[in-house]
């Protein structure tokens, strides 16, 4: 069967994707370009591809603003924080519930289980968090998204196809369980964590319901809160009238702080694409 | 596995009671349980404490009486809600929003996938792959943030691209649009992403029947409605039932983060009425009931759309 290339199929599937592809891009670059154009061409909304005037303003803008630099140390210390108390509970129960030996292993998977068709809601879970005297802590932010049923699944079953023998020879060296979950397992399980612990830690990063519904105090903001006020309100009542915010367009420093606020996310993107896509695999196939 | 298990258990002497074997277990066995604790506790903390908790659902809750303290009024809170003047708006907002949701962001990954499906230069299908799945690691804020701003009245990206085509509205504060701006932006974040699934299954299409079927004489067309579509019915049958799962429970962050107070005709849904009522309002009781009413409606959404998938197609989630 010789096919033909050039078909009109072949045209529009092409300008359809090709379309996907700007429309995607687009807005992106568009934002790169508003950030580091100058206040001039920025009000006079001439910016439509590329910067015009190039300037750094906005960024320099940003990077003075205690409001913006703070919340941004936060976003970093619960995203740190959260992923490394993320990984400790879900490695350790997923390690010790793949085991049919695990006492008491049967009722705490149904207890997961439930889990994943329940929850307390909005409210409640709030309320639970107001009674542990969590509120405007950080831990109020990493603990209560910590442990997923989803996550402690494919940990679970990860660990439950991990070769029996090696554990095996980590026993007769002496190590008990802990030992040999620390020393033998954890590091020839790299990928398995490395694709957890990103899952966890751009939700965290990311996250705004939590902090929003948790916290009050503005010092401990993360970025999304912030970028959200930011967005929301005219940097003349968001942020003190002095300094240089009238020489800086408004929006070249909204743009700039959304851009900051996903630069992280766009290094470590190769990385994202690599493991959350066997990710969703393993998530499929499980579910 | 079973020869770890069995081996304390059954070295030990016949006169040994259940009892203390089981204990021996145990105590063998004790490390295993230490690493369980951090997730007993979360289980505990943040699952359990909180289902305890909806209990307040039937009670006037008083934060200084606490639950044991705090008078019951069985379904009051319920009423209070139904009897509530905007209950028919919010709830219809909330459904409509779910199924229009529902028809236009279910079928476009699965189009998605089925174009790059076709696509033989592979170097393209990358290129369509990266830049479509990267949106989903953008935050809710952040795309949220781009649809105002594109929207400003004033300056905005989209409102001067209108405006050059005659087009001058304010979108952002015209009830009318917002389902559009909130399904439009949820298609554009996630529409690459939901294709992952759907070309796995693809792949997974045995090639001789479309050798068969061209031999045959048959069309890309005729390929994609026999072959193609049929091999992936089970997947897409399992994601609808899925996303009909998860329907009701529709996005807080994004309906949040969309509405304006000149769109609350079509915006306000069950989760910000919640957030509104219960958080911002202290009306912890009240928000609970509402809360429990938008879990129930869900559970018999996706326990019906199982129960007709199983009939209809043979395919169920249980």
């Amino acid at each position: 069967m010789v096919e033909k290339k050039y078909t009109l199929g072949w045209l529009i599937r092409n300008i359809v994707l090709w379309l996907v592809v700007v429309i995607m891009i687009f807005p992106l670059l568009h934002m790169v370009s508003v950030s580091l154009s100058d206040n001039v061409n920025v009000l006079r909304n001439t910016i439509t591809f590329w910067p015009k005037g190039f300037s750094l303003a906005a960024y320099k803008f940003i990077l003075t603003k205690p409001l913006i630099y703070n919340a941004y140390k936060n976003t970093i210390i619960y995203t740190v924080t959260g992923t490394l108390a993320a990984l400790f509970i879900l490695t350790t129960g997923a390690y010790a519930l793949s085991k049919k030996r695990c006492p008491f292993g049967k009722p705490i998977n149904i207890l997961i289980m439930i889990t994943m068709f329940f929850n307390g809601g909005m409210i409640p879970t709030y309320l639970a968090v107001k009674w542990l005297g969590l509120l405007d802590t950080l831990w109020a932010i990493i603990l209560p998204g910590a442990f997923t049923a989803w996550n402690a699944i494919i940990m679970r079953s990860f660990f439950a196809s991990y070769p029996e023998e090696i554990e095996e020879s980590g026993r007769l060296d002496g190590l008990n369980d802990i030992g040999v979950l620390w020393y033998l397992v954890l590091p020839t399980s790299t990928a398995v964590m490395a694709t957890i612990g990103l899952f966890v830690a751009v939700g965290l990063w990311n996250n705004f319901f939590g902090p929003l519904i948790y916290l009050s105090d503005e010092a401990k903001y993360p970025l999304q809160i912030v970028l959200r006020q930011l967005i929301m309100q005219s940097i003349a009542d968001g942020m003190e009238t002095s300094g240089p915010s009238t020489e800086i367009a408004e929006n070249s420093i909204k743009y700039a702080t959304i851009l900051v606020s996903i630069i992280p996310i766009i290094a470590v993107y190769p990385w994202l694409q690599k493991y959350f896509v066997k990710g969703v695999m393993i998530g499929s196939i499980k579910g | 596995m079973s020869k770890a298990s069995m081996t304390p258990a059954e070295a030990l002497p016949a006169t040994q009671s259940p009892k203390s074997r089981r204990w021996i277990e145990f105590k063998k066995n004790k490390y295993l349980f230490f690493l369980t604790i951090p997730t007993i506790l979360c289980l505990a903390l943040f699952y359990y404490l909180p289902m305890y908790g909806l209990v307040i659902s039937f009670q006037e809750y008083k934060p200084f009486l606490g639950i044991t303290g705090s008078e019951w009024v069985g379904f009051a809170q319920f009423e209070r809600f139904f009897n509530y003047a905007f209950f028919w708006r919010i709830l219809k907002n909330t459904i409509l929003l779910s199924i229009y949701s529902l028809i236009w962001g279910f079928p476009a990954p699965i189009i998605l996938a089925l174009l790059l499906n076709e696509v033989r230069n592979q170097k393209f299908k990358k290129l369509v792959q990266t830049v479509s799945y990267m949106p989903h690691f953008y935050s809710t804020v952040v795309v949220c943030g781009m649809v105002t701003m594109f929207l400003a009245p004033t300056g905005g990206l989209l409102t001067r691209g209108l405006a050059v085509l005659g087009i001058n509205h304010n979108f952002l504060a015209d009830a009318r649009w917002f389902r559009t701006l909130y399904i439009g932006s949820s298609i554009w974040q996630s529409c690459g992403w939901g294709t992952i699934i759907y070309l796995a299954a693809l792949t997974n299409v045995d090639p001789q029947l479309y050798e068969a079927a061209y031999v045959d004489g048959a069309t890309r067309w005729n390929c994609l409605w026999h072959i193609t579509l049929p091999s992936i019915a089970p997947t897409i049958i399992t994601m609808l039932i899925l996303n009909i799962g998860s329907m009701i429970n529709i996005g807080f962050e994004r309906a949040f983060l969309l509405q304006t107070p000149a769109t609350y005709e079509t915006s306000e849904i069950i989760s910000t009425y919640v957030y509104k009522a219960g958080i911002q309002n202290n009306s912890f009781s009240y928000g609970s009931a509402v809360g429990m009413f938008n879990s129930v409606v869900s559970l018999i959404l996706v326990v019906s759309a199982n129960k007709i998938s199983a009939k209809v197609s043979e395919t169920s989630l249980w």
